[in-house]
């Protein structure tokens, strides 16, 4: 089975002990240079929303300002998504390193790591593999600390706005934008926010150069991204894989043999049906996964036996429950997609009432105060207008 | 010097200082966009996204509260697609909404009502989630009714709490679809920290918040042939009652507000300003008192600062936060509930009438002063002091159900004997009007002289800051006073409640040494009260003040001792300040209560 899977990548978890000399490499070249290795490198956002990373680093640091701020972020709330675990226990040295990196560049003297409460086991392993980083970072004479802030356990914290109010004491909401993190993030300082992943990329780069990384992936998507697999599939779990992939390649390589649609990025994320398999590609350019390939980069795969209804009922159920209730369009809209499908699946409601949904995911898509209520209507969308059947029979 | 940025919007340039929000770039060249979770005074939320405005070329629309204008914007607040999705987002918070309008308090002065009449036709809307949403039944407090089925969960009131307050008497519980705005641990309204200031009420846009109502035991009343009916109105009320007539902000109606209450039945259309005057005498008479105990009789048992104690929420937010100082707090009772007491007492005996039949009503700028009517202790009289309370929204509400015609009403005068006041009882209204009066009183009581301020107008008191700092020195007092020479009187006045924290806060630490303090719970002091007409902002609570001020200064009278209905209540009934009868009737003690 294994040699089949060609694209699979072995950059981030290849853990080599060269923490230091990297560390120290990275230490003494000049901010400019590391910006620009990062922005020729194409990294973006592991995150989510795909922000070029060095862009993001660069407007950080020509914010002036004396309080400065990276966080990384690791509350992975998307359910089944485990890929930042894994590279927080396996090589979380790379994680640090990317932060101090940051740290050098725009100028912060603290950092943290917002772990999602569900991980509070991993804090002792990651607390000691902290320390020993900052022996390095003396023998450096580099000030620069991180600490460890334990999540609420609600998804929305993942949200890097909602991620500072909740660090501040306050009610995990999402803040109006702009500002953004980069001019006023925590405590309204300057602040860099990047996902796990994206911190041990930067690390990659560091290490093997820009154009290993950059010859990776294509166009727009450059380098390798982690993959939770789940739902139909004879092996599921954490992957590495270059960008650019099909998703016929890689149900070919994952699935049972009878995918008929495959999940591309969680509840947040696309739903592309067989037919479009061929044409569709693993990316931020992805025709069907929009400009971006949403948070932790799950993929989730549906064979023949599955209910689409079902498959958006339980999405649907997650919204309901996990909008932070805020704004009108993802508190209501969330509870009227719900209950909408649920009365057109009973004969309640006609089979045209869909599109008067599909409407109104639009709505919410334009209107949400944020990414989670904006991004309702990737799956509603593309789950409703290729599985109408299923919506209505 | 600010910087500019230039925008265009529906086609129009506008040029603003960087920073200003779309929604007020718009507002300059005359274009309304709808809000909901918008309010001025409050920082701003970005949550109901009624707001939404598109700009050219950007595929989300944009809330137009919450965005800056940025250089060389083009802005459509009207397009297709934004009303549309306004549309949908009107349709969204119906849905989730007990829209029974014809049975509700907010019934034509609701802005989802008129937001809807302006945006829904005869759609089908949305699923109606209300059956499935296990609303609570409505929560009373002696001031407050919350309805949660009524809330589009908008957070003005919790920001008006916390901002405005810093009590957080209300926050928001729960995530999803059942997020909803709370008190702690969802104990009733009345148990919890809540001073009933009604700031969260004045700015809810729909029935959710409303002042707890009793108009209609206000009609039983004054329809019952038994009952001789007395209504006193506060300061504030005559220069704001007006807005709710359509009137602008800072209109005195005082002439037709006492007009209409003869209208509408009262058998007695009294005053609140004359027993404003009455508690400068009270509260005057202890400052010196506390004065001459600690400077003469070198008594250190003596609290100083001495507060005012006629803001009812004021003094449930001392009960609760800052029990160890309530002795801070004057005895001296407020304004309305000295009228109370007397009413069913002096003005009972000169009128010849059995105090059993006496119903006393009061019109207030306030829902804290509801509260206060229903605190036990406020039965000096043997009888229940102030039997109802209405706001000057409810007092709006009793003049249009009675079918009278306000505007054309001819002005008519104050009923004698409790009726009359002084320029100093008007400002009371005002934020700094309690310090201003009281020290036109006490600096003359004192030296014989008048305040060396100009027409006696005390202006380093007067003023929106939040906090205020005034001093007077007493030189060459009568001899009663001596011990008084060259004393420098140290006052500070402020208003709202998180001012007031601000002042308790430097008062602990001892960083400050004042003799007296003036704390109004309210923004503005009274006329910026909770139970004022809708909207109330910092423009209006301006225009409201400029009009108490102008008040005052038509009277002429401006001192309350001068007073000659003051001077006859003494002469004929109480005899002395702090004397016997009005430690009895006018004065009261406080309790100490939760933090929580
Ligand atoms: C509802 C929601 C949940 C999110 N959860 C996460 C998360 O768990 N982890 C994460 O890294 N980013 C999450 N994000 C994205 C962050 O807001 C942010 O874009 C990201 O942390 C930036 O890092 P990056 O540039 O390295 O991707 C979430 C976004 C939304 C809207
Ligand atoms: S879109 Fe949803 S999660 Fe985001 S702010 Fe609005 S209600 Fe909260
Ligand atoms: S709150 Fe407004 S919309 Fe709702 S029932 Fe009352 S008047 Fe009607
Ligand atoms: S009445 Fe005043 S204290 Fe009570 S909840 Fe409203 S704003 Fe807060
Ligand atoms: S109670 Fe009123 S002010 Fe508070 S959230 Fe609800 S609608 Fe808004
Ligand atoms: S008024 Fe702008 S979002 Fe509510």
């Amino acid at each position: 089975m294994a040699t089949k899977h060609l694209m699979r990548l072995d950059l981030i978890f290849k853990n080599e002990r060269d923490t230091a000399d990297i560390l120290k490499k990275v230490m003494t070249k000049s901010n400019n240079d590391i910006i620009n290795e990062l922005i020729s490198s194409g990294l973006k956002g592991r995150g989510g929303a795909g922000f070029p990373t060095g862009l993001k680093w660069k407007l950080t640091a020509d914010e002036v300002s004396d309080e400065k701020y990276i966080i990384c972020n690791a509350d992975e709330g998307e359910p089944g998504t485990f890929k930042d675990r894994e590279i927080l226990v396996r090589v979380p040295d790379k994680v640090w390193t990317g932060m101090a990196a940051c740290a050098k560049i725009i100028g912060a003297k603290e950092g943290f790591i917002y772990l999602r409460g569900e991980y509070d086991f991993l804090k002792k392993e990651l607390l000691k593999s902290i320390d020993e980083f900052h022996l390095l970072l003396d023998e450096l004479n580099f000030p620069f600390r991180i600490n460890i802030f334990s999540g609420s356990g609600a998804y929305i914290c993942g949200e890097e706005s909602a991620l500072f109010e909740s660090m501040q004491g306050d009610r995990g909401e999402p803040r109006n934008k702009p500002p953004f993190p980069t001019q006023k993030g925590y405590r309204n300082k300057p602040t860099v926010i990047n996902n796990v992943e994206t911190l041990a990329h930067t690390y990659s780069i560091f290490k093997y150069g820009v154009d290993i990384f950059r010859d990776l992936g294509v166009q727009d998507s450059r380098g390798s991204k982690v993959f939770s697999v789940s739902g139909d599939t004879p092996i599921p779990g954490i992957y590495e894989l270059e960008f650019g992939m099909t998703l016929q390649r890689f149900v070919e390589d994952f699935g049972d043999g009878d995918a008929k649609a495959v999940q591309v990025g969680g509840a947040s994320g696309f739903c592309v049906p067989r037919k479009k398999f061929e044409k569709t590609i693993i990316g931020y350019q992805g025709k069907l996964t929009g400009t971006s390939l949403p948070t932790g980069g799950s993929m989730m795969i549906f064979n023949s036996s599955r209910s689409m209804y079902n498959v958006l009922h339980n999405y649907l159920e997650f919204f309901v429950e996990e909008s932070c209730g805020q704004c009108t369009p993802c508190r209501v809209g969330t509870q009227q997609l719900l209950l909408g499908i649920e009365k057109v699946k009973r004969g309640e409601l006609p089979s045209g009432y869909l599109d008067k949904l599909l409407d109104l995911a639009e709505t919410m898509r334009i209107t949400a105060k944020c990414g989670l209520g904006q991004s309702v209507a990737n799956s509603f969308s593309s789950i409703v207008e290729n599985f109408k059947e299923e919506m209505i029979y | 010097m600010t910087t500019k940025v230039n925008c265009k919007i529906d086609n129009i340039s506008v040029s603003v200082e960087q920073g200003t929000t779309i929604l007020e770039a718009a507002k300059k060249i005359n274009i309304k966009v709808p809000t909901l979770c918008y309010h001025e005074d409050l920082c701003v939320a970005g949550n109901c996204r009624v707001c939404i405005v598109e700009q050219v070329g950007t595929d989300r629309l944009l809330p137009s509260c919450a965005t800056p204008v940025a250089e060389g914007m083009e802005i459509i607040t009207n397009s297709l697609r934004v009303r549309n999705a306004r549309k949908r987002i009107i349709e969204l918070l119906i849905s989730e909404h007990n829209a029974d309008c014809t049975k509700c308090f907010k019934n034509t002065k609701c802005e989802l009502q008129s937001l809807a009449s302006e945006y829904i036709f005869n759609d089908e809307g949305f699923i109606n989630l209300v059956p499935y949403k296990n609303y609570k039944e409505v929560h009373l407090s002696p001031s407050i009714s919350k309805d949660d089925s009524k809330c589009i969960r908008c957070q003005r009131c919790v920001r008006t709490c916390s901002e405005l307050q810093d009590i957080s008497a209300l926050t928001v519980a729960y995530k999803g679809a059942n997020m909803k705005i709370s008190t702690f641990f969802e104990k009733p309204m009345y148990e919890v920290v809540c001073t009933n200031c009604g700031q969260c009420v004045n700015r809810c846009p729909t029935g959710a918040l409303v002042e707890r109502s009793y108009i209609d035991q206000v009609w039983d009343a004054i329809y019952d042939s038994k009952k001789h009916v007395v209504v006193q109105t506060a300061p504030a009320v005559r220069i704001a009652l007006g807005e709710s007539f359509g009137l602008p902000p800072g209109a005195i109606v005082t002439g037709q507000m006492v007009a209409a209450l003869k209208r509408l039945g009262f058998d007695s259309v009294l005053d609140t300003d004359f027993s404003a005057d009455l508690t400068i005498m009270e509260e005057g008479a202890e400052l010196l008192n506390r004065l001459r105990m600690s400077l003469k009789e070198n008594d250190t048992t003596v609290r100083f600062p001495m507060a005012t104690s006629c803001s009812p929420g004021w003094v449930k937010f001392m009960e609760h936060a800052y029990p160890e100082y309530l002795d801070n707090l004057s005895s001296a009772k407020s304004p309305q509930q000295m009228f109370g007491a007397l009413a069913k007492t002096y003005y009972a005996r000169k009128r010849n009438i059995d105090p059993k039949n006496i119903v006393s009503v009061s019109v207030m700028p306030c829902t804290a002063k509801k509260y206060e009517a229903n605190r036990p202790e406020m039965h000096a009289s043997g009888y229940k002091d102030v039997d109802y309370v209405v706001t000057t929204r409810e007092l709006a509400m009793m003049i249009k159900q009675a079918g009278i015609d306000f505007l054309a009403l001819p002005e008519d005068d104050y009923d004698s004997l409790m009726g009359e006041s002084s320029g100093a009882g008007v400002i009371f209204g005002a934020t700094g009007g309690v310090m201003e009066a009281a020290l036109r009183t006490v600096y003359e009581l004192v030296t014989g002289r008048e305040v060396p301020f100009e027409h006696l107008n005390i202006l380093p008191v007067r003023g929106m800051e939040s906090v205020k700092e005034a001093s007077i020195v007493i030189n060459n007092p009568l001899p009663e006073w001596d011990f008084l020479d060259g004393v420098e009187l140290k006052t500070c006045v402020a208003h709202g409640l998180s001012n007031a924290k601000m002042i308790m806060e430097k008062v602990k630490r001892g960083e400050v040494n004042y003799h007296f303090i003036e704390v109004m719970a309210c923004p503005g002091g009274c006329i910026g009260g909770g139970g004022q007409p809708i909207p109330t902002n910092y423009v209006i609570r301006k225009k409201r003040t400029d009009a108490i001020y102008s008040e005052d200064e038509g009277k002429p009278i401006r001192k309350s001792h001068e007073n000659p209905e003051i001077k006859m209540v003494y002469d004929d009934f109480l005899k002395e300040p702090l004397g016997h009868k009005s430690h009895k009737l006018l004065h009261t003690h406080y309790t100490p209560r939760n933090r929580y």
